[in-house]
C-alpha cells in the first residue's frame, strides 16, 4: 500500500488521475473500518486532511457551498439556520468522536442507502461539485446515487463541495433506530417545505437500494396544497391529506428485510415519519406566518 | 513509512509504519503507550478516544499517515495537559518514558494537585467510576474536553458528550457522578 499526501486540491486531482484506484480518506470513519477489518486493501490511500479548503464553507445568496470534508459537528454548530435538515441529520450520526471527523463528502463517497446526510440533501435540493483534471461538473443530487453503495463519480473524480439550497422554510429529519446515539438508521426521512416555490421535497433513507425522493407523494401534496389554498391561508393540513401523503411515501419505498428491520416495518415507519415531519414542518410554517402577519 | 508528530507535547517519530495502520496502533504498539484502549476498532466504543489537534476522535479510525505533523494528546498526558491549561504556562509535555511508566496514583488533594492526576481523573477515583477500567481512558479524554468547553454542564450535556463511550461495568451512574463532581470542584475553585 502507498500513502499519498497531496498538499493541495490540484495535487489531489493529479494523483487521482494518475492512480484512479486510489481511495481518498477524509474522516476515515468508513474507510478505516474497512481497512481494520481487512475488507479493503487499497493499493493507494490518499489523505485529504491536508487540503484545508475542503473543510471550509461559504454561505451564498441562495445556497451554501459546503466543502467535502466539513465535519458534521461544524454543520451542527454553524449551519443550523441555513441547513436545518442537514444539521438535524448530522446530529443523529453516531457520536461526538465520529461527528468530529466524518462529513458529507465521505457520506456521499460511501453512498450507503443508510447514510443520514442523503435524505436531508434530497429534501433541501443539492448539487455535488465533482472535479477531475478533465474539469469540473455539478451532479444533481437526484442523479448522484446510482445503486447500492454506488455513485455517479468517475474513477478520476473527487468531490470538492456540495451546493445545498438554503432553507426557505421549515425542514425536518427523522430516523428510526434502537437508541439515540451510535445507530445506523433502520430507516430515515427528510422533509423540506419550500414556500417560495410552493413545493414540498422529501428524502427517504434505508428503505430502497439508494436514497430516494417520494416523488408521487410530493406531486400529490404540491397539487393538494395549491388547490386548497393552504399556502395562503396557512390552515391546518387535514388528516386525510396527511394520510394520503404518508401512504404515497411508504409506497415509494422498496425495502429489504435485514437484521435491522423487516421490509414491512420499514414501509410502515416511513409512513409514520412522513406524516409526523409534515405536521411538524407545517405547524412551524403556520407559526411563522402568524408572527409575520402579527408584525405587519 | 515514517511518521513525525507531537504526542503529549513532545515530538515523537514512529518508523516502519504500515500505510494502512491506525493512529491507535502506532500509539500502542510503536510508541508503547497502551493507555488508549483497543476494543472494537470500528468507532463504536470510544475506548481509544484521543485528542487530535484538540478535537476528540477515535484513534482507531485515524490513519497513521494522517497525523503527520499534527498534535495528539492521550490519557497518559492528560494530567500534564490539565496542569498547563489551568496554569496557562509553558508547555513541558510528557516524555515517552514518563508516559510509559505513568500510573494512576490518587492523592489526598481533591484536585489531583501534587499527585499525578488531572482533576477529572481524581474525580473518577473519588466517585468510584472505575471498575475494570477498560473504558476509563477514553471517557477521561472525552469528559475532560467537554469540561474545557462547558465548565457547567447539565446532565443532558454530559450524556451527549459521553454518548460515544461505552462502559460494560458501571451502568454509567458513577461516571455521571464523577463528571458532575469534577465540574462542581472546578466551580468551587478547589
Ligand atoms: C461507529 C460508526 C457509526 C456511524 N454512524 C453513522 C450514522 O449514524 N449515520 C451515517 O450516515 N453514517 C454513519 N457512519 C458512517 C460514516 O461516519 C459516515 O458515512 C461519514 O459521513 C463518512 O465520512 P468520512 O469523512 O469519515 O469518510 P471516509 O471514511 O474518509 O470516506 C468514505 C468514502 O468516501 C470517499 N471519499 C471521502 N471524501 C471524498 C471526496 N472528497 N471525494 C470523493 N470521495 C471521497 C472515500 O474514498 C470512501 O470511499 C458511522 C461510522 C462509524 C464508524
Ligand atoms: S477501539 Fe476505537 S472506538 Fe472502539
Ligand atoms: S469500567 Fe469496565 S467497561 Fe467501564
Amino acid at each position: 500500500m502507498d500513502f499519498l499526501r497531496p498538499a493541495s486540491w490540484e495535487e489531489a486531482l493529479a494523483a487521482k488521475a494518475e492512480h484512479p484506484a486510489a481511495v481518498p480518506i477524509a474522516g476515515g470513519t468508513d474507510v478505516m473500518v474497512e481497512i481494520n477489518f481487512d475488507h479493503r486493501r487499497p493499493e493507494y490511500l490518499m489523505d485529504l486532511n491536508r487540503i484545508r479548503d475542503l473543510e471550509e464553507w461559504e454561505v451564498g445568496a441562495d445556497s451554501v457551498r459546503l466543502g467535502a470534508s466539513v465535519p458534521y459537528s461544524r454543520i451542527m454548530e454553524h449551519l443550523r439556520a441555513e441547513l436545518p435538515g442537514l444539521a438535524l441529520a448530522a446530529h443523529t450520526v453516531a457520536s461526538p468522536q465520529i461527528r468530529n471527523r466524518g462529513g458529507v463528502g465521505g457520506n456521499l463517497g460511501t453512498a450507503s442507502p443508510a447514510g443520514d446526510a442523503h435524505p436531508a440533501l434530497l429534501a433541501a435540493g443539492a448539487e455535488v461539485e465533482a472535479e477531475s483534471v478533465r474539469g469540473s461538473r455539478r451532479i444533481p443530487i437526484d442523479a448522484f446515487y446510482t445503486g447500492v453503495k454506488r455513485n455517479a463519480l468517475a474513477p478520476d473524480e473527487l468531490i470538492r463541495a456540495v451546493h445545498i439550497r438554503k432553507a426557505d422554510g421549515p425542514q425536518q429529519f427523522s430516523k428510526v433506530g434502537t437508541r439515540n446515539a451510535m445507530v445506523i438508521a433502520v430507516c430515515a426521512f427528510g422533509l423540506a417545505l419550500h414556500p417560495e416555490t410552493r413545493t414540498v421535497r422529501t428524502g427517504i433513507g434505508s428503505a430502497a437500494p439508494t436514497p430516494v425522493r417520494a416523488r408521487a407523494a410530493e406531486e400529490f401534496l404540491d397539487a393538494a396544497l395549491e388547490e386548497g389554498g393552504f399556502w395562503d391561508s396557512g390552515k391546518v393540513i387535514t388528516p386525510s391529506l396527511a394520510k394520503r401523503f404518508a401512504d404515497l411515501c411508504a409506497a415509494a419505498c422498496n425495502p429489504i428485510d435485514d437484521v435491522r428491520g423487516t421490509a414491512g416495518y420499514r414501509r410502515h415507519a416511513v409512513g409514520v415519519m412522513a406524516r409526523r415531519t409534515l405536521t411538524w414542518t407545517w405547524e412551524s410554517y403556520r407559526g411563522a406566518r402568524r408572527t409575520t402577519e402579527g408584525a405587519a | 513509512m515514517r511518521i513525525d508528530f507531537t504526542v503529549n507535547g513532545r515530538r515523537q517519530e514512529a518508523d516502519d509504519v504500515w500505510e494502512g495502520e491506525s493512529l491507535l496502533y502506532v500509539l500502542r504498539e510503536r510508541l508503547g503507550l497502551p493507555g488508549s484502549k483497543n476494543a472494537c476498532e470500528q468507532g463504536e466504543c470510544g475506548s481509544c478516544t484521543v485528542r487530535l489537534d484538540g478535537v476528540p476522535v477515535c484513534a482507531c479510525l485515524v490513519a497513521a499517515g494522517q497525523v503527520q505533523g499534527r498534535d495528539v494528546v492521550t490519557v497518559e498526558g492528560l494530567a500534564d495537559f490539565a496542569r498547563q491549561r489551568s496554569r496557562g504556562t509553558g508547555a513541558r509535555g510528557t516524555s515517552l518514558d514518563e508516559a510509559q511508566e505513568w500510573q494512576a496514583h490518587g492523592s489526598d488533594s481533591r484536585t489531583g494537585e501534587g499527585g499525578g492526576l488531572s482533576p477529572v481523573q481524581q474525580a473518577f477515583i473519588d466517585a468510584g467510576a472505575v471498575q475494570c477500567g477498560f473504558c476509563t481512558p477514553g471517557l477521561l479524554v472525552a469528559a475532560d474536553e467537554m469540561l474545557e468547553r462547558n465548565p457547567d454542564p447539565d446532565d443532558a450535556d454530559i450524556r451527549e458528550a459521553l454518548s460515544g463511550n461505552l462502559c460494560r461495568c458501571t451502568g454509567y451512574e458513577k461516571i455521571m457522578d464523577a463528571v458532575r463532581l469534577a465540574a462542581a470542584r472546578r466551580s468551587e475553585g478547589v
